[in-house]
């Protein structure tokens, strides 16, 4: 009763230990083109609108005026000041930003995954609306309240927490301000998203075991929600490093930073060559930041996806 | 109505050479069988032995890099799940849940352009044939789980396919249902008359149910009988011991004559040859001996070193002189406890010559 | 016992003990929600200077959007650039996902990330990048390449929803809907696509909402005619506080509110028939 009695005869014609494989392997290909030929629409957008304009603009950052090769532009970014001053700039607001929305961010997100289900959801359209409003109407909103005769200096002057007006909008608080309440729904939800994903066992169990509520809490529950919170400090980090609108409104021209600096060279100066590389170097510090964030945390995870793996 | 579902011819099916490679891992290794026309058979193995990787290949959706399958005279390797008329059913059911009862048991019979009252009539007939007659308008929400399972069955037969391919349909059962829904799908098999391909990795489900049993690891053929076969004379190592429980105790073989620890052994079957075997001692094929040497029966002597009691029978493990141990198992009927002896005692234990089974030693023997 | 000293979480802290916790999340909470809500009252105040609450209640910034033709242009052009968009990007999107997730593609993963990279990559590079693009194309100013390049932007919210809905969806059952003999696109039409409808329906507001709201890209490429609402308003907030916009504001925000309470309520559904 070895395995070679159970071999059906008729099966195969002799000789042919592979029947099929040429058709088959066609079939797998044809199912393959299939798939891909689902994706290459969108792909096809992509590279189109994006890529390839991106990879021009590459190119024009190394042409001179004159059309030839040279390193030009990038040498103007290093040696002027200016420039300095803008990178420094969008670094320092981009950093501040992120650690502002950290620090009041975990805190809300932390008071969020502690609620009642019910009420947690209620919250969360205090996270949501923001998420789904405008940034352009929001940013109008920060400048009529914090403008010199707004309602944020009129209510500080009649409880007298001033005397008299003073200049909250058009300077790198406003700017800062207005950023941060872009910003915060970006900390907020994967940090939520990663506490009520921490098994409140260990937290117990911690307890339980005599810990103090401050230091189960340190100890238990704050490592466990650290991937949630560095994902969301870097999409935070990120977005800032790119941003444009709000300091344009909320910066009165007091706050430039990378963008602005960018728009304004194609608009007051046409110089597509300097735009260029002040956009590729915009471009290397956000993937570089997140080539290291990933080489320190799954990235897949915080862009919530991950394509393939699936099927059967 | 009723009696009539898949009454059509039921076909056999012929698999040959099925390869499937995932990397450089061997799912399925160059498998070939045959399932014969209107047969229950039941692929039989461990998780990731590759008995499901086989049943995606009969359905479809797994494409192998080479192979034959034929369902009787047609070559059906390269034809899309779709255009294949097999009945399939899901472990998790799949039900629709989008869909009521009616709907989900209608679908086939739609896609084939069924409608109106022939569609009601054969829905309702299917649903009949498994017991849940009038639970059209259900949703998928309000049944049980055997409910939903009876559900996932009507749909696979209502468009009376020739084969029947289920894929550890019982699994999510608890075990009275279960063993209830065994029975049943026996006997639905018998009356429907399709040929039936089922997969689990549950070895008295298989015992149950099965015309023939294949059992399959690491991608291969192991054994591919009937079930009394299987479990009787095992054809390795593999296959005695994921079927049942054994010991396994090693032999020597010498000029077609067996012996163990100097004592020669009586055989259901002659060893052909030399190698190395092992004896396989089944725990309920052991029985206590005392006085005389019965006739065409082997007796090993050793020391009871535990007792177990499990409600419905009980379980002796003694030591052979060799230091081998081997389970016995018992009824516990009052007289048949009365003879079995305290931990400790001498104990002499009796193997019909015909229980007595060599098993070619592959070297793979379970720990 | 009082609610004070009650414990508020798995540990013994009570409530008492972390009132600065409530305290804190409330005041963030009122910091996020409040500025878009008070722009609407002030944009029903008479004053220039938009008050707070207004002393002398009127229309008359919303009777200057309806009738300044401007406005009224720059709003169709946002409306049916956001329309387009949507119809655009969700079926690309989707294509894209579902052949991602099923497929055992080798460069799946990378095809991925790339469809995923406009939202990593700065939006004013790809904005100028685009209107370099255009210009030599002769596209710019043009409802067809905004819509374009504002799909481009939602593809990747698209193909983030439905792969994830996707992920948490049984496949077995489109396998089983194949057996019983359906053909692929059929068993996802019947199948597979009304039970991923939520996620449908979120892409499909997301990619709505995303071009509607989009500012720098249409600064660059949207104009003359068929200038975008976001664009107008940019233009005119850098220069003055118009309280036109207050009114247009409060338009947005009743917009986008309803369009969440839209995909609220589809999710609520989600669980049920």
């Amino acid at each position: 009763m070895s395995v070679a009695d159970i071999l059906h005869p008729g099966a195969a014609a002799a000789g042919d230990a592979a029947p099929n494989a040429d058709g088959l392997k066609a079939d797998a290909a044809l199912e393959r083109m299939k798939l891909f030929g689902l994706c290459s629409p969108a792909l096809l957008l992509v590279v189109v609108t994006m890529v390839l304009p991106v990879v021009w603009l590459f190119y024009l950052s190394f042409l001179s005026d004159e059309g030839t090769f040279s390193l030009e532009h990038y040498e103007r970014l290093t040696a002027s000041k200016a420039y300095a001053r803008i990178f420094w700039t969008t670094f320092k607001v981009s950093i501040l930003t992120t650690i502002i929305c950290v620090a009041i961010g975990y805190p809300l997100a932390y008071f969020l995954a502690q609620l009642p289900k019910r009420a947690a959801a209620l919250c969360m359209i205090t996270v949501l609306l923001p998420f789904w409003t405008s940034l352009l109407v929001r940013t109008y909103a920060w400048l009529v309240l914090l403008q010199r005769k707004g309602l944020v200096n009129t209510w500080a002057i009649e409880l007298g927490l001033w005397d008299e007006p003073i200049k909250i909008v058009h300077n790198l608080n406003g700017t800062l301000i207005g950023m941060v309440h872009i910003m915060l729904p970006f900390l907020v939800l994967p940090v939520y998203g990663s506490m009520k994903a921490i098994d409140t066992d260990f937290v117990k169990a911690a307890s339980n075991l005599g810990a103090s509520p401050v230091k189960a809490f340190w100890k238990v529950f704050f490592p466990l929600s650290l991937p949630g919170l560095f994902a969301g400090a870097l999409i935070v980090f990120v977005l800032c490093l790119g941003f444009f609108v709000t300091p344009a409104v909320l910066g009165g021209g007091r706050v430039i930073m990378v963008s602005m600096s960018i728009t304004d060279t194609i608009e007051l100066f046409f110089n597509w060559g300097a735009a260029s590389a002040l956009g590729v170097v915009l471009l290397v510090m956000t993937l570089g930041t997140l080539f290291l964030a990933s080489r320190l945390l799954n990235l897949d995870k915080i862009l919530g996806g991950g394509g393939g793996g699936g099927g059967h | 109505m009723s009696d009539n579902l898949g009454r059509g011819e039921a076909l056999p099916i012929f698999i040959g050479n099925v390869t499937k490679t995932y990397g450089k891992v061997f799912a399925l290794d160059d498998v070939s069988l045959d399932v014969k026309q209107g047969e229950f058979m039941t692929l039989l193995g461990p998780s990731g032995s590759g008995k499901t990787t086989l049943l995606m290949v009969l359905a479809g959706f797994t494409r192998p890099d080479h192979g034959s399958l034929k369902f009787g005279d047609r070559e059906v390797i390269r034809t899309p799940p779709h255009k294949r008329d097999v009945g399939m059913v899901f472990q998790n059911y799949a039900l629709f849940p989008h869909m009521n009862v009616a709907a989900n048991v209608g679908f086939p019979l739609k896609l084939r352009n069924v409608s109106g009252p022939e569609l009601a009539e054969r829905v309702e007939g299917a649903l009949e044939t498994v017991q849940l007659g009038g639970y059209g308008e259900r949703g998928i929400d309000q049944l049980s789980g055997g409910q939903k399972q009876r559900v996932a069955l009507a749909r696979a037969i209502v468009f009376e396919p020739r084969i029947l391919l289920m894929d550890e349909p019982l699994s999510a059962l608890d075990k009275k249902l279960r063993e209830h829904m065994q029975i049943e799908l026996r006997h639905l098999h018998d009356k429907l008359g399709m040929t039936t391909v089922y997969v689990t990795h549950d070895q008295r489900e298989a015992l149950t149910m099965s015309d023939r049993i294949a059992v399959i690891n690491h991608g291969k053929l192991m054994q591919l009988d009937e079930p009394r076969t299987i479990y009787d004379f095992p054809a390795n190592t593999f296959v005695a011991d994921f079927i049942g429980e054994s010991t396994f105790v090693p032999v020597s073989v010498s000029g077609g004559k067996v012996s163990y620890d100097g004592t020669a052994l009586q055989t259901a079957t002659t060893p052909d040859g030399a190698g190395k075997y092992n004896l396989m001692m089944r725990p309920e094929r052991l029985a206590f001996v005392s006085g005389k040497k019965p006739k065409d029966v082997n007796v090993f002597k050793g020391t009871v070193s535990e007792l177990v009691f499990q409600g419905e029978s009980f379980l002796m493990y003694a030591d052979l002189s060799d230091g081998t141990q081997v389970a016995v198992r018992g009824a516990t009927q009052k007289d048949a406890m009365a003879n079995v002896p305290e931990v400790g005692a001498a104990v002499s234990l009796g193997l019909h010559k015909d229980d007595t089974v060599l098993i070619p030693d592959t070297g793979d023997l379970p720990a | 016992m009082s609610w004070f000293s009650k414990a508020a979480s798995e540990t013994q802290i009570t409530h008492g003990s972390r009132v600065w916790l409530y305290i804190l999340a409330g005041l963030v909470m009122v910091f996020l929600v409040a500025p878009t809500v008070i722009v609407i009252p002030m944009s029903f105040s008479e004053s220039q200077y938009l008050e707070f609450p207004p002393r002398t209640w009127s229309v008359r910034w919303y009777e200057h959007y309806f009738a300044s033709s401007e406005w009224m242009a720059a709003t169709r052009t946002s409306v049916l650039v956001a329309f387009f968009t949507m119809l655009v990007a969700t079926p690309l999107g989707v294509m894209a996902a579902y052949g991602l997730f099923v497929s055992n593609l080798r460069f799946a993963h990378l095809i991925f990330l790339l469809l995923i990279s406009p939202m990593m990559v700065p939006v004013v590079l790809i904005a100028i990048g685009v209107f370099y693009v255009y210009a030599k194309l002769k596209m710019v100013h043009t409802v067809g390449g905004l819509v374009l390049a504002h799909s481009m932007l939602a593809i990747p919210l698209v193909l983030i929803v439905v792969s994830s809905a996707l992920k948490s969806y049984d496949m077995n059952q489109e396998m089983v809907a194949r057996s019983l003999g359906a053909s692929r696109l059929r068993a996802f039409m019947v199948i597979t696509l009304p039970q991923i409808r939520f996620a449908l329906i979120t892409s499909a507001l997301l990619s709505f909402i995303t071009s509607f709201d989009e500012v720098i890209v249409a600064l660059f490429v949207s104009g003359g005619d068929n200038a975008t609402l976001t664009r107008s308003m940019f233009i005119t907030l850098r220069d003055q506080i118009d309280p036109t916009i207050a009114s247009i504001s409060t338009i947005m925000v009743l917009v986008s509110t309803s369009l969440l309470v839209m995909a609220q309520m589809f999710g609520q559904n989600k669980d049920g028939t």
